[in-house]
């Protein structure tokens, strides 16, 4: 099982947005996939997928705040 | 490896987009560390993640007869509108090679309008809690940024001809009022659009940091 967490994004950044899943729950990934996009400010930022398997959970789902160190999924 | 620069002239939006993929597959493959475009753009409004529909204060009409397209993008940001009095940046950047901070790279965007405005004797402003650069209460940069894989795309646009400001009235991003401004509204003259495109790519090269800092050629353009 692997946790997918908001890394650091910058530095004063504590909290981004989720404004896009590219899967969802049941999907297949793979490493390095764009699995979900983060905006802050005026940037929106794929965050990668960090190993490649199946999506158990989405925690956070689109327009919710993250903050940074927060699981947002969960891959196996 | 070499910046490369691809210096477009004025194109349609999506010719943009398409090319902005190209370059970002170039950095991602490695072939170039970093890509830079600039261009203009034919009249289009562009959407970003926080943009709401009803930023749009021209009817669908009136659009149409203006012959402006509409594009939801996935940049950072509100609406925005671009034309060809503005220059358009577009950094693909590979910030693993530079810092992995999305706030850093936009405020040094940010920098590099203020090192061209200052070129021309303009004192221009942050505002701190927002993106862009302002003349006074006058926007005159806009900025919003994608990344994927920490490479960016998207950018920035300067207003630089007087011409293209009406149609920011078709807008109004944030529901807030949007007052705008032009390096040549500022200046009181005419300006000459490409030679002030050459200008704001010095700035570019002298605001990246570390070792690109003073080697003119790392920037090497593709015309």
């Amino acid at each position: 099982m692997t946790k997918v967490i908001l890394p650091p994004l910058g530095e004063g950044i504590n909290k981004a947005t989720v404004s896009y899943w590219f899967f969802k729950v049941g999907d297949k990934v793979n490493e390095k996939e764009d699995l979900v996009e983060l905006t802050t400010d005026k940037a929106a930022f794929n965050l990668p997928c960090p190993c490649t398997g199946t999506i158990t959970q989405i925690i956070l789902s689109e327009g919710q705040e993250v903050q940074v160190g927060d699981t947002l999924a969960v891959i196996e | 490896m070499k910046c490369r620069v691809f210096d477009l002239g004025l194109i349609d939006y999506s010719l943009g987009r398409r090319k902005q993929e190209e370059v970002f597959t170039g950095v991602l493959s490695g072939e170039f560390e970093h890509g830079l475009i600039i261009c203009r753009h034919y009249p289009v409004i562009t959407l970003g993640r926080q943009a709401k529909t009803n930023e749009i204060i021209a009817s669908k009409d009136t659009l149409a007869i203006k012959r402006i397209p509409v594009y939801n993008i996935e940049r950072g940001g509100h609406i925005t509108y671009h034309g060809p009095g503005q220059l358009t940046i577009y950094p693909i950047f590979n910030l693993e090679l530079l810092k992995k901070d999305l706030h850093w790279f936009l405020r040094l965007l940010e920098e590099s309008v203020l090192v061209f405005l200052k070129s021309f004797n303009i004192n221009a402003q942050r505002r701190t809690g927002a993106t862009g650069v302002w003349v006074g209460e006058n926007k005159i940069s806009s900025i919003g940024i994608a990344v994927r894989k920490w490479i960016t795309f998207h950018g920035l646009s300067v207003n630089i001809l007087s011409s293209d400001l009406d149609n920011f009235d078709l807008i109004m991003p944030c529901g807030m009022p949007n007052a705008t401004t032009a390096l040549e509204k500022e200046l009181g003259s005419i300006v000459d659009i490409e030679k002030v495109g050459e200008s704001l790519l010095e700035s570019f090269i002298q605001i990246m940091p570390g070792r690109y800092h003073d080697d003119k050629s790392y920037f090497a353009p593709i015309r």
